[in-house]
């Protein structure tokens, strides 16, 4: 499979966002990335559309569903949002969505900041194989991948894409 | 073994092929024994000529029993100079006849019991009482020690000549230390009137304090109470001046410190007729045992450091020490499940007596003569009784011991009630096979 | 046997992990930060809207106080809320329990209720590492101070403040000052500071409170304030108790304050950007000054927020150390179990 370059990715993302925001009239979005890949996309994004917004970081670790499976994810960082989400038009960014439980935990974790007017959610990558009914509004691109195969986003220098494989 | 242990009837038993080990008489040959009504009738080696009028061939005594001992030690009946039974009044921690069985169990045939039974050994009747118990149940000699003050409450003389004519071998404070020196020094007087040897456990309680380890680095870091050397020490030197200015004879007893078994040379060495004697345990373990809160390992006095561990070996190497008891504690579970310093101190060690004062042996610091003499004929001396000896004509008290057996402690294998032992899950080297107390034979392993 | 195993080896499960945080004692470097590390992450819940996350959430956290400690109790409580744990406070006189049974028929009683963790204070040294070994096994058991042994989440959060003020921890030298031998928090200070490869810990106090053989512990000890003092960067105030003059181990209060007292003058010779902490509650002009407790070098009241953070940190690191599986799965769409 030939992976695509994230640079174009972005580029592409960059422009379908800001026909959202334009057709959905919206002036002062705030961008908030999910650590760790979903931070470096939101970075190249929050550089691309020039936002004036400090970019906001969650780290979803404490919000997760499987804590009693799995533990605690040993390298936790800190979420810092800069900005009132009270009434915030928001932007939340990762690098890839497939379950759609990492997202279900940092809609979890954004609404224990306040009450966002609304959240548009980007994602560079859609994997197939949604648990929860969530749908990006933006992606970069579709994916089809086996049920062994996982993508991986390699950076924050020189973004690009990478198939693993698990047994 | 279908074995009454208070059935009248005796039983003539034959032990034979054994290595026989008597101090007193510095025997340690093969030999064969014949005991008949309770007494020992022949021993006879096998080195003797073979027509010797007292031979095998020659000595035609049916005998009931016939204990194959080859490859092992037959050895005098331990006498074990501290040992709680617990009854009366702690029935629930051991019982007169549980615990005699231990001792049957482990080798010992003569034991002393401390006062501090509830009622107290104040009195005739409490240690009447104790030694009815214990013929009753046959399985050892019970020697009641009486309290030296009434109730062991250290203010008030216990009427010492009465628990003397009532079986008392001896008056002991225990460690309920006397705070008054006049009240000390009268008590010594009074018991040196009779004869009395006092049997003294020196702790200064102020010392000691709420302390419930030995004061060190390990005390320190587990943030438990310390007790250091000289509750033990300070008390030691008053109760030798004592001693030396009374004259009354005196054994000190489960002693803990080099500092200690200093004093106790020095005083032997300006002619005191003092003896003394330390706990097994103490020669196995020191302080740092009790990394892990582990309350198998709280006793009192308290494992000290390796230092003193080694000079109480050095004491009985050079025989400043003449004598090592079992300081057998029995306790129920609960008294040691709790956090430590509110558990109870004690070991239940009667049963892994021999084994663990054996490892001095294997060890190669004490000869095989030596040991028994510390574990019995020296005992016996010290309380002025006919035991702790395998001759001909005395009465057959000894047991049978198996120096190279290897065997696992258990709660299962204790017949003490009190399975309290840091012992619990180890493999301790050394067993005995038989004991026998007034020629019966009140143990056998199966 | 499991009894036999001390508590720094008990308190990690097979992966090396915390199942219980009963002592910072034989700590690793790494476990030690990762406490301080996932300490700082959880500072961020304090600024939500919600105070809460819902790692703990349906779990059951037991508040079992053998001892009473109202400021202990409530930040423990305050933690374990903000990890959305369902929490109870069961405060329990000594005398009730003083027999090892009934304390065993109490522990197993709430074990039974499905408690999955029990923050224990005992006036007994090892009741916690007593309760986790032989009691209830498959319950995480935090220390909330068990007699003179172990204080360790009040000994990190005191970490947390030094590194939040003073950074590294290799060039530091650390004094803690007072009564030493009756203080779990003093020892749990210098494991910890050692465990953290503190450049120096050093103890200050007349003989009377310093315990046997506190070098062979991690820390110099100093009979006299100007020389404890001199190039110091933390200075650690402990909690002098009243009793300790009724039991012959100090003559006066006053005595205590003229010779170790914490007063401008001898803060004068720590270095002069020494920060000044105290486990509180502070006895003023007893220990300390109230122009030094309530000057700019103390950070005393910063530790009482830190507390919260730092606790959050120990309760879930325990809590998911008790569940055996790790997470190896570092692929950004190994969010399959996110």
């Amino acid at each position: 499979m030939t992976l695509p370059t994230v640079d174009s990715l972005i580029n592409n993302m960059s422009s379908d966002l800001q026909n959202l925001l334009d057709q959905r009239a919206i002036n002062q979005p705030a961008m908030v990335g999910i650590h760790t890949g979903g931070a470096w996309v939101a970075k190249a994004l929050h550089q691309q559309l020039a936002l004036d917004q400090a970019l906001g970081l969650l780290d979803i670790t404490f919000y997760r569903d499987d804590f009693t499976q799995k533990g605690l994810h040993p390298s936790v960082k800190t979420s810092d949002l800069p900005f009132a989400t009270d009434g915030q038009h928001i932007i939340l960014v990762d690098d890839a969505i497939s379950s759609g439980r990492t997202i279900r935990a940092a809609l979890n974790e954004l609404f224990d900041y306040g009450r966002p007017a609304s959240v548009i959610l980007v994602t560079l990558i859609d994997v197939l194989g949604r648990d929860l009914p969530i749908q990006p509004d933006i992606i970069g691109e579709q994916l089809d991948l086996a049920p062994q195969q996982r993508v991986k986003l390699n950076g924050p220098d020189n973004m690009h894409l990478t198939i693993t494989h698990v047994n | 073994m279908k074995f009454t242990p208070s059935s009248p009837n005796l039983q003539s038993i034959k032990i034979t092929g054994g290595r026989v080990i008597d101090p007193q008489s510095q025997r340690d040959e093969i030999a064969d024994i014949y005991i008949v009504d309770g007494f020992i009738q022949h021993i006879i080696s096998k080195h003797s000529e073979p027509n010797n009028e007292n031979s095998a061939d020659t000595v035609n005594i049916h005998t009931d029993i016939t204990i194959n001992a080859e490859n092992k030690l037959v050895i005098p009946g331990a006498v074990d100079l501290c040992a709680r039974l617990r009854e009366p009044g702690q029935e629930y921690k051991g019982t007169i006849h549980s615990e005699t069985q231990a001792a049957a169990a482990g080798g010992v045939t003569h034991l002393c019991c401390p006062p501090d039974t509830n009622p107290v050994i104040d009195s005739p009747a409490v240690a009447a009482l104790i030694q009815e118990r214990a013929h009753q149940s046959g399985y050892a000699h019970v020697l009641p020690i009486g309290a030296i003050t009434r109730g062991l409450e250290g203010s008030q003389l216990s009427e010492m000549h009465a628990l003397q004519e009532a079986g008392c071998i001896g008056v002991a404070q225990l460690r309920n230390a006397i705070k008054d020196n006049r009240v000390l020094l009268r008590c010594l007087e009074y018991a040196a009137t009779f004869n009395l040897t006092v049997f003294f456990q020196s702790v200064d309680l102020s010392l000691q304090g709420d302390g419930i380890v030995h004061e060190s680095f390990t005390s320190t870091r587990l943030g438990l109470p310390g007790i250091p050397r000289s509750a033990e020490t300070v008390a030691l030197a008053r109760d030798l001046l004592l001693v030396e200015q009374t004259g009354v004879t005196a054994h000190f007893g489960q002693l803990s410190c080099a500092r200690s078994i200093e004093q106790i040379a020095a005083a032997q060495q300006r002619g005191l007729p003092v003896t003394a004697d330390v706990a097994v345990h103490q020669l196995l373990f020191n302080d740092e045992t009790i990394d892990g809160f582990n309350s198998q390992y709280h006793v009192n006095p308290p494992f000290r450091s390796e230092i003193d561990r080694k000079a109480l070996i050095d004491a009985i190497k050079s025989g400043v020490v003449t004598a090592i008891t079992s300081d057998h504690q029995p306790h129920e579970i609960a008294a040691k499940s709790a956090p430590f310093s509110a558990t109870e101190a004690g070991i239940s060690g009667i049963e892994t007596f021999l084994p663990m004062s054996f490892g001095l042996v294997r060890d190669g610091i004490l000869s095989e003569q030596e040991w028994v003499a510390c574990i019995a004929t020296t005992p016996a001396n010290i309380i002025k009784i006919d035991a702790g000896k395998i001759a001909e004509s005395a009465m057959a008290n000894l047991s049978i011991f198996d120096p190279s057996a290897q065997w696992q402690l258990t709660s299962s294998t204790l017949r003490s009630e009190g399975k309290n032992s840091p012992l619990l899950g180890k493999t301790m080297n050394g067993r005995t096979c038989a004991t026998i107390h007034n020629g019966r034979l009140v143990f056998q392993l199966s | 046997m499991s009894l036999t195993i001390p508590p720094h080896k008990l308190q990690l499960n097979e992966h090396g992990q915390l199942k219980h945080f009963l002592t910072t004692e034989n700590l690793s470097t790494e476990i030690l930060t990762e406490i301080l590390d996932t300490a700082e992450s959880f500072s961020s819940v304090g600024q939500q809207a919600v105070k809460k996350v819902p790692l703990l959430r349906g779990k059951t956290v037991v508040n079992l106080f053998f001892e009473a400690s109202t400021r202990t109790r409530t930040t423990f409580e305050l933690a374990a809320k903000r990890l959305s744990a369902d929490v109870l406070n069961i405060n329990i006189s000594a005398s009730a329990t003083s027999k090892g049974e009934s304390l065993m028929d109490m522990l197993w009683n709430l074990e039974a209720m499905d408690s999955d963790m029990f923050i224990v204070r005992h006036q007994d040294s090892g009741a916690p590492h007593f309760i986790a070994s032989q009691v209830c096994p498959h319950v995480a058991i935090i220390n909330a101070g068990d007699g003179r042994h172990a204080h360790p989440t009040q000994a990190m959060l005191d970490m947390y403040t030094i590194r939040k003020h003073k950074g590294d921890f290799r060039n530091l030298k650390v004094a803690i000052i007072g009564d030493i031998t009756h203080s779990r928090v003093a020892r749990s200070q210098v494991h910890a500071l050692n465990g953290l490869q503190v450049g120096e810990v050093r103890v200050i106090g007349p003989k009377t409170l310093i315990p046997h053989d506190m070098e062979h512990l991690g820390a110099k000890v100093f009979y006299n304030m100007e020389q404890g003092l001199k190039d110091v960067d933390v200075v650690i105030m402990l909690r002098l108790q009243k009793e300790r003059m009724n039991s012959a181990l100090l003559p006066s209060e006053h005595e205590f304050y003229r010779l170790y007292g914490l007063t401008t003058e001898k803060l004068a010779f720590a270095k002069p950007d020494a920060i000044v902490m105290h486990p509180g509650p502070i006895n003023r002009g007893v220990e300390i000054e109230t122009a030094v407790a309530d000057g700019p070098q103390s950070v005393i009241l910063k530790q009482v927020n830190y507390g919260i953070s730092v606790r959050m940190a120990v309760l879930s690191m325990a809590m998911s150390g008790q569940s055996t599986e790790i997470t190896t799965s570092e692929s950004i769409n190994g969010e399959h179990g996110a």
